[in-house]
């Protein structure tokens, strides 16, 4: 909403406020303000000036040199204008001044004559023909004769006014109108506040005897109110109307439109000229549109509506869209004679699901969908017809329609101040309290310590709202900070959040970088994937509105936005990257229930001498870094997405818990990724339910531990951990640990065959091991890897 | 010592232990002596240029979203809130009804949701996890839950359809207007500095009533008014109020016995301010020579 800092004194006394002073006040009582912008700020130093003389340029035969009275000097400008005459009044750019387009004046030479500024045309000055009193001439702009000299221009304009915008928040309709927000001005500088009865005069002739109107939908037409009026001529607005409705952002279009717009910005009232001749059988039904019904609106549209929107007809036909637009059919054409003014209240929520249904939000409907003021309806058509009267426009005719239904009375309250006080944290009397309400209009009885919000704020419900009210009024600023008291409460992290934080810890340790990424998707990303089409992650939540088809699933894998990640850093030649997020997934359950959301961890990396094993190091990294043991890995050979030999499946407890490996090289050519990349992508929760809570403190050995190598030669498709396996269950209770410290196949081993070699350490914690325990110990384990393994000790 | 006399002996043995001992001292000197000089000579030849680059292990960085939130965590902890968590796709009623927002009410427009089916959207903010610990949670409550929340802005520097706010709410017997102010004030100075000037105004909320916008005078200009400030000099951070009695109803705690404030942060202008970061984008690209600035 915007409004020109000067319509304001039209009900309240605006002296002395500088444009700063209303913009830090009135935003602190909860008008904000979004920006205050003078409306002439692009022109600077240009005046009234009267042409004295006008003399030949010695060399130029389309150009005059005048002098030009401005007041406290005489000037002499050069002009190439056609229509210059000694006596005329014209605007003057006097030396360094600035026109709008950031055009800048400056004393200079014309054909070597000097010119101390310009003389103006109205386009120069950004004014349009509806500015003008008359219509101007080609060339420099001629005021009349009566404009006084060494004016700022300005002034003569009404452009030296401060249009303000304000943020205005949905609960509060009643300020979507100028008389609204001188309102909360006048409570807010304690200055007195009236808004005047409109006066005009009718004629004898009673409206009732040529309009006849129905309202067949009383729940959704709240009232309708119509005066008309006769020997209506349609003209131009005056100057000071133009000038209003252009601050507030609305074109002038004619003498009747433009009032009833006037009235939407004044009283917040939306109105409605229909031309009678247009309205068959000098009828108004408002009625339920009928199913597949169309009506062309005034912006030459066709819009379909159903029964759930209100229409205005005339009987036969539709002539708006109630509250939301009028139908070409019957807006005010030139030759108009007599309007209809219609002033209603119709039902929010109806307004509201009509405009958005057919697209359209006009001033109107962001008005009604708000709830307007049933009250309001009159004092606006009276306003209106004041207005006629004044711009000479028409005839008022006698009488009014006004239909009423159920308007919804004003709620009273119980008035405790005292309640008020404990809730703000303040304490101040209740006569106070009862200032800062009676300001605003509500309606406080001390005697029976009741209040009555006005008709206008339904926002006002409970003691809640009247509470800010008197905060609003008393100074947000003025409540005091106190710290929090009470019953004490235990600040703490969960466990789960404590186990994320320990994860991250852990893989920051390792180099690794947190990334953030997009919870929705592209469902392109599953043939990106490689995903077969029944594979049961493309059953998806979708996105019913999406921005568009990149972003319309949620996630049912985290592995897609880790490659898209790394993806962007492979593109910006980043050489090597470590990456891992912690991130949702959401798998659907079933319809009209929300998704199980998941969280998984989710590593990625790729770089020179990166390779399986830097993945399955982070991830056993990770997992022993938090206390989580008994994991095993198991190769997968038939995930779409991953290398069908890079590729395993982490068990924790034997229980699946997640998978890592090499993607695909299809797959990472899919991301645009032209090299090999690492991804792993585990359930947090398997991870979390495994944590091993109760460490225990194990003494430090008293005994050393013996070590012995093994090297074997085995088929080179046994599992390095199946012949761990068979060490450490041959080993018993004397292992101490086992390590792999070579693996190798080539010279000197036969084709098929690999060397594995391991240092094993034994140790007893009760005493030294003798070296035939030891022995014997070994044997077992060569046994074993024989006999389990085929495994031959080299 | 056999042919020297018995007299002699003594002596001559004394003496003899003398010289040992002299001789076995000057020997141990000249062999420390030499340690040390081969050791000078050593210790010489191993002079390093500690100018040179030390063998950092690299080290990763956590996200800046996550490190500023990390620390607000640790100043609320503090005051005693614990951190709440909850459900990014959400139930129309816990993302809007429940919060006084009922159906075609006017102000679900300033919050473009996305919608799943008619009565499942993705929450276009952090209230909802009022509600759920409400609905859950005895008073006195203190909680904070920071989330991901989703609107329908299309992607530029200053917005993101994805993006994180920080609930807070509080509620107890007896909280008042001027609990919310202090707690307020208090949070916002320990994470934007001692001197930060605070301002609370009016402002309209639907859960919360009286409900405020909470700005802080601009970080660029100090409140003179700049281009970063858009020449208001202050800076708007969060949305506040006092719970509205409407919404504790909802979940069934009595308004007449309890009252409380919520707030809410929204973490990327938070983190933005904090760094200078000047491109909301750079937090969801994860180029690693950004992420690796933190």
């Amino acid at each position: 909403m915007k409004v020109p800092m000067s319509w304001f004194n039209d009900y309240t006394d605006m002296s002395g406020i500088s444009p700063k002073e209303y913009n830090d006040a009135v935003t602190m009582t909860g008008s904000k303000v979004e920006t205050i912008e003078n409306m002439g700020k692009d022109i600077k130093n240009v005046v009234t000036g009267k042409i004295l003389e006008i003399t030949e340029h010695p060399d130029s035969d389309h150009m005059v040199i005048c002098r030009v009275d401005v007041g406290d000097e005489v000037l002499k400008i050069v002009t190439g204008a056609p229509n210059v005459k000694v006596g005329q009044i014209v605007p003057v750019a006097k030396n360094d001044s600035y026109l709008p387009g950031g055009v800048h004046i400056k004393t200079g030479k014309l054909r070597g004559v000097e010119s101390c500024g310009m003389l103006c045309s109205h386009e120069e000055l950004g004014l349009s023909e509806s500015d003008l009193d008359r219509k101007p001439e080609y060339g420099i702009l001629i005021l009349p004769d009566n404009t006084k000299i060494g004016v700022d221009i300005r002034d003569v304009f009404g452009l030296n006014d401060e249009v303000i915008e304000y943020e205005i928040t949905s609960n509060r309709p009643d300020c979507f109108s100028v008389i609204g927000l001188a309102r909360e001005t006048a409570a807010t500088f304690k200055r007195p506040f009236s808004v005047p009865h409109p006066k005009f005069s009718e004629n004898s002739e009673n409206i009732a005897d040529t309009l006849s109107v129905t309202v067949e939908s009383p729940e959704k037409c709240i009232r309708y109110s119509a005066k008309m009026i006769k020997n209506v001529k349609i003209g131009p607005s005056p100057k000071w109307m133009v000038h209003r409705l252009k601050a507030c952002g609305v074109r002038s279009i004619n003498n009747i439109v433009d009032i009833t717009n006037y009235i939407l910005l004044e009283y917040g009232q939306p109105m409605h000229a229909f031309d009678l001749r247009d309205l068959s059988g000098n009828k108004i039904v408002v009625r339920d549109a009928r199913d597949g019904e169309i009506i062309k609106t005034l912006d030459e549209q066709d819009r379909e509506l159903n029964h759930n929107d209100l229409v205005i007809s005339d009987g036969e036909k539709s002539v708006a869209i109630a509250g939301v637009m009028g139908g070409f059919n019957s807006e005010v054409k030139d030759d108009t004679t007599t309007v209809v003014f219609e002033s209603a209240t119709f039902d929010a929520v109806t307004v509201r699901l009509t405009a958005q249904k057919v697209g359209l939000r006009t001033e109107a409907s962001s008005r009604y969908e708000k709830g307007l003021d049933a009250n309001n309806t009159i004092p606006a058509l009276e306003r209106a017809c004041e207005l006629v009267e004044q711009l000479g426009c028409g005839e008022v005719v006698g009488g009014m329609i006004d239909i009423k239904g159920n308007i919804k009375q004003p709620k009273t309250l119980k008035f405790r101040p005292e309640k008020i006080n404990a809730f703000l944290g303040i304490d101040i009397s209740s006569e106070e309290m009862a200032g800062y309400l009676r300001t605003i209009e509500f309606d406080v009885d001390m005697e029976k310590m009741e209040l009555t919000a006005p008709s206008f704020r339904p926002d006002i419900e409970c003691e809640a709202d009247v509470a800010e009210e008197v905060a609003r009024f008393y100074g947000y600023d003025k409540i005091p900070a106190t710290p929090l008291s009470g019953e004490a409460t235990e600040g703490k992290r969960s466990p789960l959040q404590i186990c994320r934080d320990d994860i991250s810890s852990v893989l920051v340790a390792q180099g690794m970088n947190e990334i953030c990424t997009y919870t929705f998707r592209s469902p392109g990303e599953f043939d990106k994937l490689r995903l077969p089409a029944d594979s049961p992650m493309r059953n998806v939540i979708k996105i019913s509105n999406p921005l568009g088809e990149d972003t319309s699933i949620m996630r049912t894998t985290t592995i897609s936005s880790m490659l898209t990640a790394m993806a962007y850093n492979y593109s910006h030649k980043n050489e090597a990257v470590k990456l891992f997020e912690i991130g949702k997934v959401f798998i659907p359950t079933e319809a009209g229930k929300l998704p199980d959301e998941q969280e998984k961890l989710t590593i990625g990396m790729y770089g020179k001498g990166i390779d399986f094993f830097d993945i399955k190091g982070a991830v056993e990294a990770v997992l022993a870094g938090i206390n989580v043991s008994n994991v095993t890995y198991r190769a997968v050979t038939d995930n779409p997405t991953f290398h069908p030999g890079r590729t395993a499946e982490i068990l924790i407890n034997g229980e699946p818990a997640g998978v890592m490996g090499e993607i695909h090289p299809d797959a990472a050519n899919n991301f645009d990724i032209d090299t090999e990349c690492y991804v792993a992508e585990i359930d947090l929760i398997k991870i979390f339910n495994n944590i091993n809570r109760s460490v225990k403190f194990k003494p430090l050995p008293k005994f050393p531990a013996v070590e012995r190598d093994i090297a074997i030669l085995v088929d080179k498709t046994v599992a390095v951990g199946d012949l761990e396996a068979t060490i450490v269950k041959a080993s018993g209770k004397l292992l101490d640990s086992i390590k792999l410290f070579d693996v190798y196949e080539g010279e000197r081993i036969p084709d098929g065959k690999k060397s594995v070699a391991f240092a094993i350490s034994f140790r007893d914690p009760e005493r030294s091991l003798t070296n035939e325990e030891i022995n014997k110990v070994f044997k077992k384990i060569t046994k074993d890897l024989e006999f389990k393994n085929k495994a031959q000790q080299r | 010592m056999g042919r020297l006399s018995p007299e002699e002996r003594p002596v001559i043995g004394a003496m003899a232990n003398e010289i040992r001992q002299f001789l076995s001292n000057e020997i141990d000197a000249k062999k420390t002596e030499m340690a040390r000089i081969i050791q000078d000579a050593k210790l010489k030849s191993e002079v390093v240029d500690i100018t040179m680059p030390g063998k950092k292990p690299e080290i990763g960085t956590l996200h800046p979203l996550t490190k500023v939130l990390n620390e607000f965590k640790d100043i609320v902890i503090g005051m005693g809130f614990q951190i709440a968590e909850g459900p990014e796709v959400e139930y129309d009623y816990y993302n809007f009804e429940a919060l006084n927002i009922p159906k075609n009410h006017p102000a679900r427009d300033t919050q473009d949701t996305f919608y799943i089916e008619d009565n499942i959207v993705l929450r276009s903010q952090t209230s909802p996890m009022q509600i759920h610990v409400m609905e859950s949670q005895k008073p006195p409550i203190r909680i904070i839950a920071p989330g991901l929340v989703y609107r329908s802005d299309t992607v530029d520097a200053t917005h993101s359809p994805v993006f994180h706010q920080i609930e807070g709410l509080v509620v107890d017997k007896g909280i008042t207007m001027a609990d919310l102010k202090g707690t307020l004030e208090t949070l916002i100075k320990s994470i934007y500095g001692e001197s930060t000037k605070v301002r609370f105004r009016p402002h309209h909320f639907q859960f919360t009533e009286p409900s405020a916008e909470v700005d802080v005078a601009c970080f660029s200009c100090g409140g003179k008014g700049c281009s970063v400030c858009k020449g208001e000099g202050w800076i708007e951070i969060l949305g506040c109020g006092m719970v509205h009695p409407k919404v504790l109803a909802n979940c069934g705690i009595d308004p007449e016995v309890y009252s409380g404030f919520a707030f809410g942060f929204g973490l990327e202008r938070l983190v933005m301010g904090r760094y200078d970061i000047n491109d909301l984008r750079l937090f969801f690209e994860n180029d690693v020579r950004f992420l690796k600035q933190f």
